[in-house]
């Protein structure tokens, strides 16, 4: 192997099919008749077949682990390399146990092909199905079918014949056609590297030119921009006042002084530079690459947002998704658990809604009766995140259309969303429906408690930036009521439970502090009383969560400094607070237009 | 895209990752070549920036010229620099250069029990003061909870099964047979208390990778890797007792890329210049179940 290999494209490709099938053979084959094992190892293994007087097998070379060599399987996906004239091959062996499937899918998920080995004597068996099926779902189309062992089969054609077309049934109703389907005898080295002259019958290619006709995935620039935010850097220690958005692009391509849209918050802002470390300065960049932007707002985001450009076609944004789901947890994932959700850098609570069919992926067989969903099962559900998403359909694109779901610090899931779902009753609406459902109400009305408080109840929402002095509104706008005889209370929400920068433990915080506030805020209101608090940063979803919790009471939004919310959401817009007094005018002045505070008796 | 663009891609993703997920995060530098490559890849991925400490452990065995570049380079690149030591053992000698213990107890000691104390916070720490240029020793540290490696699956069997972001037990164990799944780019970065993680954001590069990438970037690597006419240099670095040189004429970067992809080096292990592998039959397992890199 002389040639010049620099400059050669590199792709990873994944050798899987059920246990005992002889994928590590096949990969062992592949790394030593390309010429591509260091002369130590070769050496190193066939002296350990010796030493403890075992046939030396191809599989030892990747099951190196001493578990694996001494039950013969292989238990995690092991990479190892090797390249043609084509290109560089990186080669994941990927267990076939069942209870490894974890591992296989592992394997699978950083694979642009496949190679699924099924065993000529033993036929298909269920994890060539399962196999198959999760290719499917993880979005790999370029696959080869290797049937194994012929040379235990006699290497007879009508034995190839019958499993390829058994086979290639059973792909074709999960959407996937073999690119090439290939008798080989790993062990022998028939049709692995070089040809078979007991197969005389198999006029196609061999398994390694079958691997160098698969193409590479085209990188995705032709698709509109998604740019997930991964962070946000400012490393003012060190001198630097870059505010640096930082990402990798998964999709489209972007340039300085394009207007971006972030979602889901909805807020826009234009690309001011393109920031890099020791490279040329540049105006572009695309898919594929980490990068990181400037923007010419110092806009608040979040990680986990994700960066569109505002000509081209938005993602989707919401708070419920039809999906695709593969369990590997040791528990059942059931509903009305919290989990979390991990759709490309953004991670919010999650729960199981509905479970609409669970699939059997080893026979295709589906059961719409099922309320949970049990380890290896494949299902179509409806998940709900707490706060909305972006998103795309996978069909689309997939970078952006598939998740993991977390459950005890493990990832126990994965799935691609097919569908956004807008029908759904919202978590948070049914639990305050429940809650007015089990109410036991008084038999004073709110009219008689607001004759009798000579007001009428309300929440006042004070919001904005953080730091902008909205807590001293709130409490002056407490004093101020409260001397003039109004029944009103001031609730000092821990600002460290509704702080502005967040990283993922606090943003789950401050969802729960915010559920809280709405149910406190429903005590109060109907109590008759006027509540006063202050909520730095609220967006939106937020808002509408406090209201539906709220609700049937009143909300009335003060807005200090740049306004987060959409503008039909606020009451009362306030540019600064520097004036204390004249903005208690103005928000007494509000109070009294919209007839909280009732100025005479009744 | 070529294919030093894609990895590259995906360490800098792998290490974003690290940096927003933990925040006891450290990165062990062993001055080699690929974990140069990664403090290389940490500034690309932070814009020039390193915002974790670099953690190197001295066993008091590194060759001269790698404690020397060490240095050189942290002062110039303001690195927060950090080294560790097993001070026991060094003071009452129980070492295999001083004859009392064999390889593997030697390796275990120096650079396993040194990186697991120093990372738990148990024993002190030095750390550079880029005022003196000494190293100030620090007791009583917070434990680090998630360590950046530079290990590469090509280098031997064990490794090759790792993943990208892979969780060790409090006594740092190791459980091959049940790691946490990772696809699509998402890994394991949440983690029950007591355990930490391991991040090997150069887990798809090969030797050859490496030095391309140090050719494309210019990065200065120590000069050990190079002949300086004797006919004779290190491949891969490690402490002095243990690491033999290779016959090798390669006298640059370019040089030992050619030897590696079509000359004597092509088909002969990296490592095959350490002794301790050689003593532990199941390719290093044994040493990194414990916690060994």
């Amino acid at each position: 192997m002389t040639e010049n290999t620099i400059g050669l494209e590199q792709m990873s490709i994944v050798v899987i099919g059920h246990v005992d099938h002889g994928k590590s053979t096949v990969v062992g084959r592949l790394l030593a008749d390309t010429g591509s094992l260091p002369e130590g190892r070769l050496k190193q293994i066939t002296a350990q077949c010796a030493r403890n007087a075992k046939p030396f097998e191809y599989a030892f070379l990747l099951d190196a682990l001493k578990d694996e060599q001494s039950q013969g399987i292989t238990i995690d996906s092991a990479r190892c390399f090797f390249k043609s004239s084509r290109r560089h091959y990186i080669v994941i062996d990927a267990p076939g146990h069942i209870e490894f499937l974890k591992n296989m899918i592992s394997g699978a998920a950083r694979a642009e092909a496949a190679v699924l080995v099924i065993d000529a004597k033993e036929g298909i068996q269920e994890n060539s199905r399962r196999h198959g099926y999760l290719l499917s779902l993880l979005g790999i189309r370029q696959v080869a079918v290797l049937v194994n062992k012929m040379d235990l089969m006699g290497y007879r054609e009508e034995v190839f014949q019958g499993i390829t077309a058994e086979y290639r049934d059973f792909l074709a109703q999960v959407g996937i056609q073999p690119t090439w389907l290939i008798p080989v005898s790993a062990r022998e080295g028939d049709n692995i590297v070089s040809g078979s002259d007991a197969m005389p019958w198999y006029r196609g290619p061999t398994l390694l030119d079958a691997l160098d006709t698969f193409d590479k995935m085209p990188s995705p620039v032709d698709q509109p921009l998604r740019l997930p935010v991964q962070d946000i850097y400012k490393f003012t220690e060190q001198g630097d006042d870059r505010r640096i958005v930082a990402g990798r692009i998964e999709t489209g391509s972007v340039r300085v002084g394009d207007e971006v849209v972030l979602l889901p918050s909805g807020k826009r802002s234009r690309i001011a530079t393109i920031e890099g470390f020791h490279v040329p300065p540049q105006t572009r960049a695309q898919a594929g690459q980490c990068t990181g932007v400037t923007l010419t707002e110092q806009i608040y985001i979040r990680p986990g947002e994700v960066l569109c450009r505002a000509t081209e076609t938005p993602a989707l944004t919401g708070t419920q998704l039809k999906v695709n789901l593969f369990w590997m947890g040791r528990r059942p994932m059931i509903p009305d658990k919290r989990y979390k959700m991990k759709l490309t850098t953004a991670s919010v609570p999650v729960w199981l809604r509905q479970v609409v069919t669970v699939l059997d992926a080893s026979d295709l067989t589906t059961d719409a009766n099922r309320r949970q969903i049990e380890r290896h099962d494949v299902a179509e559900c409806v998940l709900e995140t707490l706060r909305p998403v972006a998103f795309d359909r996978t069909s689309y694109i997939p970078q952006t259309g598939r998740f993991v779901i977390i459950d005890y610090y493990e990832i126990a899931g994965g799935g691609v969303i097919t569908d956004p779902v807008t029908t759904q009753t919202r978590r948070v609406q049914e639990k305050a429906q429940d809650r007015d459902r089990r109410w036991e109400p008084s038999r004073i009305t709110p009219a008689v408690r607001a004759a009798r408080f000579n007001q009428r109840s309300t929440l006042v929402l004070i919001c904005g930036p953080a730091n902008t002095g909205k807590r001293e509104v709130a409490k002056r706008l407490e004093e101020r009521l409260f001397e003039r005889g109004r029944f009103v209370y001031y609730l000092g929400l821990s600002h460290s439970l509704l702080g502005n920068e967040m990283g993922d433990h606090e943003a789950d915080e401050r969802d729960e502090t915010l559920h809280r506030l709405g149910e406190i805020s429903h005590l109060f209101t109907d109590a008759g009383m006027i509540l006063i608090t202050t909520v730095s940063g609220l967006d939106d979803d937020e808002l509408e969560t406090i209201r539906t919790l709220n609700h049937p009471n009143d909300c009335l939004v003060v807005n200090v400094g740049q306004a987060l919310l959409s503008q039909d959401r606020v009451d009362l817009q306030l540019d600064h607070c520097r004036d204390l007094e004249g903005a208690m005018a103005k928000i007494e002045e509000l109070l009294s237009t919209k007839e909280y505070l009732i100025e005479y008796y009744l | 895209m070529d294919h030093l663009e894609t990895l590259e891609s995906q360490s800098v993703y792998i290490l974003r990752e690290a940096y927003r997920h933990f925040k006891g995060l450290v990165m062990l530098w062993s001055i080699g070549k690929d974990s140069t490559v990664l403090l290389w890849l940490a500034r690309k991925a932070f814009f020039g920036h390193v915002p974790f400490p670099l953690l190197h452990i001295d066993t008091g065995f590194k060759i001269a010229q790698m404690i020397e570049y060490r240095d050189r380079f942290a002062r110039q690149w303001g690195l927060n620099m950090i080294a560790g030591r097993n001070k026991e053992a060094l003071e009452s000698k129980e070492t295999f250069p001083d004859g009392r213990i064999g390889r593997i107890d030697c390796c275990r000691l120096l650079k396993t029990e040194a990186l697991r104390h120093t990372l738990s916070g148990q024993w002190p720490r030095w750390v550079l003061n880029h005022q003196t240029g000494q190293y100030d020793c620090h007791e009583g540290g917070e434990p680090f909870t998630g360590v950046i490696v530079g290990a590469r699956a090509d280098e031997e069997g064990s490794r090759s099964k790792e993943r990208y972001f892979s969780p060790r037990d409090r006594d740092s164990e190791w459980d091959v047979g049940d790691q946490p799944p990772e696809l699509w780019n998402q890994f394991k970065t949440d983690f029950a208390p007591g355990t930490h993680v391991r991040i090997h954001p150069l887990l798809d590069w090969t030797e050859l990778n490496i030095w391309e990438y140090i050719d494309r970037e210019q990065i200065p690597v120590v000069d050990l890797y190079f002949d300086h006419g004797q006919g004779r240099r290190y491949r891969s670095l490690g402490c002095w007792p243990c690491t033999q040189t290779v016959d090798s004429t390669a006298k640059d970067v370019k040089q030992v890329i050619e030897e590696l992809r079509s000359g004597r080096f092509a088909h002969v292990a990296e490592r095959s210049g350490r002794e301790q592998d050689k003593e532990d039959g199941g390719g290093l397992e044994t040493l990194r179940r414990t916690g060994y890199m």
